[in-house]
């Protein structure tokens, strides 16, 4: 019955929607300005929901570029084994073949100066399980796996629970 | 060669017979006027980016490396270019800077540095170079532009404020001992230079 309604009042927004959408083609004035239709609204052109309104011919206007969340808070991990996000900004940092700007703090052997949370010991085991000197060669990169926050609004709301949260939950 | 000497000697020597002390003075200093505009135009040409790149080896490496980073491209605007940071400003330590500069000249000559690969050998040789001289002068360079006194700390993120107002403060450290790399890529690193090692 639930479901029957829901479906129900989906066709009746699409219905809706439609009649708006019709209404408002109607009322729009008739072409009759030598000026041509700006190409986003033109009638027909094929777009694609997930680029807005830009048709496929052209390039879409970027986003603006957020500014990373930089007051060194360390974040609560939403999960088991999730690599903690960075709290600070990395713009331009250098990690390359010659040198690992985020191992410049976080190596074990800086961090007494620079009194950063040190790269985890399972950084320095290879695949083998052997311990090494230095971090691994496969964990060197890391921001394949450790990224910077923006403080955006998420776009799709997040039902995403952890597992002490379900676990209290299944206790009352 | 000798005689020669002593016949220009003797001239210079004669109190003029033709011109005038006035003319003399005013010529002399016109002279001086000329020649000391045109050194020091010389000089400041020499302290161009535009000089400064007009070298393959400095346009295509060290160049191109600095036009991501903060010192080249910014939200203000301000910017820095070679000499800003690579040659003092003060007039004696600009000249002796110019002078050591002659290997330059030298290195450009004989191409030391002349390809990619050569670079990359000898460029930590020369960082370290840099380094020195920054680490010598307390990093002079940097100062010129950021000055201490002015630093608001409260306006630095907490990691900032904590470095700055600890090793900074006490003079312990100097801006080049943190901050290296900031304006070009970082050379492979040796190891033990406590600086972010990469694994071998």
């Amino acid at each position: 019955m639930n479901r029957l309604l829901q479906r129900l009042s989906a066709t009746l927004c699409l219905g809706l929607a439609l009649a708006v959408g019709t209404a408002q083609a109607d009322t729009s004035p008739a072409p009759t300005s030598p000026t041509p239709p700006t190409s986003t609204m033109t009638k027909g052109a094929f777009t694609d929901a997930a680029r807005g309104p830009t048709a496929l011919t052209e390039s879409t206007k970027p986003p603006v570029l957020g500014n990373a969340v930089n007051d060194d808070q360390r974040r609560t991990r939403n999960y088991a084994m999730q690599p903690p996000i960075i709290p600070h900004r990395v713009d331009g940092y250098q990690v390359d073949k010659n040198f690992n700007k985020c191992l410049d703090c976080h190596a074990r052997a800086n961090t007494g100066v620079s009194q950063a949370v040190p790269v985890s010991i399972t950084h320095y085991l290879d695949r083998q399980g052997n311990v090494l000197a230095q971090v691994s060669t496969r964990r060197y990169f890391c921001q394949q796996c450790h990224v910077a926050q923006d403080a955006v609004k998420p776009i799709v709301d997040n039902t995403f629970q952890d597992v002490d949260t379900v676990i209290q939950r299944a206790k009352h | 060669m000798l005689n020669l000497l002593k016949r220009y000697w003797t001239v210079i020597r004669r109190p003029s017979l033709h011109f005038s002390l006035g003319i003399l003075v005013l010529g002399g200093f016109t002279a001086g006027v000329i020649f000391w505009g045109g050194f020091n135009t010389a000089m400041e040409f020499t302290n161009t980016e535009q000089f400064c790149t007009s070298c393959h080896e400095m346009r295509d490496n060290v160049y191109a490396e600095l036009k991501t980073t903060i010192h080249y491209s910014n939200r203000s605007g301000v910017r820095a270019v070679c000499s800003n940071c690579h040659v003092p400003h003060n007039w004696t330590d600009k000249i002796a800077r110019k002078m050591q500069a002659s290997k330059e000249v030298w290195g450009k000559v004989f191409g030391t540095i002349d390809t990619p690969e050569k670079f990359q050998a000898k460029r930590l040789e020369l960082a370290q170079h840099e380094w020195a001289r920054m680490k010598a002068n307390d990093s002079l360079e940097c100062r010129n532009c950021h000055n201490y006194d002015s630093m608001d700390f409260t306006r630095q993120s907490v990691r900032a404020q904590t470095m700055h107002s600890t090793y900074l403060a006490s003079k312990e450290k100097t801006c080049i001992d943190c901050h290296k790399g900031i304006a070009h890529h970082l050379p492979a690193m040796p190891n033990g230079s406590g600086l972010g090692v990469t694994p071998r």
